[in-house]
């Protein structure tokens, strides 16, 4: 490779790092959001080389110590190190928030995507359907779904995605009806495009965008729900290091004042899902013009 | 006359409402012949656009064809199925519309636009599909089809975009093209770079083209025959050196008489009196009596008959004899 080429490269990486550069100044709080998400899928996935100690590893004689250089966030109830099971936490509420956006995306956007392009009687009965499962306070569903099930994981992951079909469902189509009566799907009709290349063409790639925004949203409440209905034992159990799960083993140390069990669970509870909402809405300020 | 290409008969087309359904074509009657131009003229709301979408069944959910015949090379259209339908559309049948920028989905570039119509009639695609695209946007007029190839809606102008949608109405070789209102969103310049494009087109290529408007110019300029459609008929049609030199129809004789034109002597502007009625008050017997200044009792109780004032040149009117009496004494238009 001649030094041109190189120079060249050089040049091209400085300008992609400039442009993103004046993107984070541009929007910082977006930005921030990023870094969160970022910084919670590196600690997921290394969370083994980095924690201290082992998420199960308990150490008998040195129960309940507050915060100090060897225990960052101190050690619960029966030893644990609080500070790596936060870390290995992080797999299990990202896997959490991805498995239910993910099920829940792809069932609630095929019925939206469904009934928006049949129409008729197929539209109405179900959206019908999401009518009635939306009239449910979503966290209650979730609950009625997960005590069916049982607790474990797979079940939790089903309740919540179930509860976010309504809502995908509706946007996609709401988006579809939109698409369909737009001069270039009437005009690639004209010229004899077949049904489906409308689909697949004109109706699909027009239509992701406020459902992403959407996905990235409810990616903070699906983790919320999660821990909540952990929390309330209807979720994953003892000894998984779930946030929700975490918060509830140091509920009554609290009074105690033993604060650090349930308070560093919490905030990453919070951390994250302030990270997905910050990103959620600057990515519908920045996608939609009308909001600007 | 050759054999028609597309004849309508007696088409009728109705939207849904609360209160029953709103007719918003009442029988219209055309020919197109191989190698014709045909203009379809009128106000708004006369149903110049809902002709073209029933020919080629692209209605709105609310509006459906309730009777008549659309005959293709005679073959009833409305007899088909939706995918033999389909098949029409496009081989046999393209259509462009007002808007050129939104006819075209803003997210593919040029290339693959037309890719996509190529494939679907033709079965080109890669090397030999760039080919054919290239060609066709430089038969377009587009200077550099190369660049324009990789250029996405939103970078064209709007003449351009048109220029690019009649590219891809045409890529599939059909025997008609429709031309719905196709310089109405466009520069007064433009538009005059269109309508002669189409001209080349016919001259070049045999097109057969149905092309409506309200732009009289554009008809005088570019179309054999003429329809007056008003309010879901066709009042008089014929060629076009009849229809502008020798109008039957009152109606007519108002649109041609409604063109700003420089008078020599007074500066006023003639214009049809009244608007366009409601569509769920059709007016009784004639429907333009409400507007027409030479309206008689008869005209709200009898529709007039189609009657044949010349080769080839039909009205409904029941005193177009008096018309024709007072165009020729140059009293009107």
């Amino acid at each position: 490779m001649s030094a041109a080429v190189l120079v060249s490269q050089r040049a091209d990486a400085w300008r992609v790092l400039r442009t993103v550069g004046r993107w984070v100044r541009r929007n910082p709080i977006t930005a921030a959001g990023f870094a969160i998400i970022l910084a919670l899928i590196f600690i997921a996935l290394l969370a083994p080389l980095v924690a201290p100690y082992g998420a199960d590893e308990l150490d008998p004689s040195n129960v309940l110590a507050a915060p100090s250089s060897s225990h960052l966030f101190g050690t619960g109830n029966f030893g644990e190190d609080i500070f790596s099971r936060v870390l290995y936490g992080a797999r299990y509420d990202l896997l959490i928030g991805f498995g239910a956006v993910a099920i829940g995306l792809v069932i609630g956007c095929a019925i939206g995507a469904f009934a928006g392009f049949v129409g008729g009687a197929v539209d109405e009965i179900w959206m019908r359907i999401m009518d009635m499962l939306s009239a449910f306070p979503g966290f209650i569903l979730a609950m009625g779904i997960a005590g069916a099930l049982g607790p474990s994981l797979r079940n939790l992951i089903v309740a919540i995605s179930l509860v976010n079909v309504p809502i995908y469902a509706r946007l996609m189509r709401g988006s579809f009806l939109v698409v369909k009566r737009s001069q270039y799907a009437t005009a690639a009709v004209g010229v004899g495009a077949p049904p489906l290349r409308i689909l697949r063409w004109h109706l699909l790639p027009n239509t992701w965008t406020p459902i992403f925004v959407q996905a990235t949203l409810q990616f903070g409440y699906a983790i919320l729900d999660a821990a909540g209905l952990s929390f309330i034992g209807l979720g994953v159990r003892l000894p998984t290091p779930e946030w929700g799960v975490m918060v509830s083993l140091g509920i009554e140390r609290i009074v105690s004042g033993e604060w650090w069990v349930s308070f560093f669970p919490g905030l990453a509870i919070a951390v994250a899902v302030m990270g997905f909402n910050l990103v959620g809405d600057g990515l519908r300020d920045l996608i939609d013009p009308r909001r600007r | 006359m050759t054999e028609p290409i597309l004849e309508v008969r007696g088409l009728r087309t109705a939207f849904s409402s609360h209160d029953g359904p709103v007719p918003v074509l009442d029988g219209v009657d055309f020919q197109v012949a191989d190698g014709e131009i045909l203009g379809l003229v009128g106000e708004s709301g006369s149903g110049k656009t809902i002709t073209a979408l029933s020919v080629l069944q692209l209605l709105p959910a609310a509006a459906q064809v309730t009777g008549g015949e659309i005959l293709f090379r005679g073959e009833n259209l409305l007899e088909l199925d939706r995918k033999q339908m389909n098949r029409v559309r496009g081989a046999d049948i393209s259509m462009i519309f007002q808007n050129p920028r939104g006819s075209l989905n803003p997210l593919y570039r040029v290339e693959k636009t037309l890719e996509q119509v190529l494939w679907t009639h033709r079965r080109l695609r890669g090397g030999a599909a760039r080919t054919v695209a290239i060609e066709l946007l430089a038969d377009v007029g587009l200077p550099d089809p190369r660049s324009v190839l990789r250029r996405y809606p939103h970078e064209l102008s709007g003449g351009m975009c048109q220029r690019v949608m009649i590219a891809y109405a045409l890529a599939s070789n059909p025997r008609l093209l429709i031309a719905d209102e196709p310089t109405t969103a466009l520069d007064v310049t433009v538009q005059l770079q269109i309508i002669e494009l189409l001209g080349r087109l016919r001259r070049e290529h045999g097109l057969t083209l149905v092309l409506i408007t309200h732009n009289l110019s554009v008809v005088a300029e570019l179309c054999d025959r003429v329809g007056v459609m008003y309010l879901g008929r066709i009042v008089e049609q014929g060629p076009v050196l009849d229809i502008f030199d020798a109008p039957r129809h009152p109606y007519t004789v108002g649109l041609l008489g409604s063109r700003p034109t420089v008078h020599v002597e007074g500066d006023e502007l003639r214009a049809i009196p009244g608007q366009v009625p409601d569509l769920r008050n059709r007016p009784s017997g004639c429907v333009f009596h409400p507007r027409c200044p030479l309206v008689r009792p008869v005209c709200s109780e009898r529709a007039p008959a189609r009657e044949t004032v010349a080769e080839g040149h039909d009205v409904e009117c029941h005193f177009w004899r008096k018309v024709a009496g007072l165009v020729e004494t140059g009293r009107v238009a």
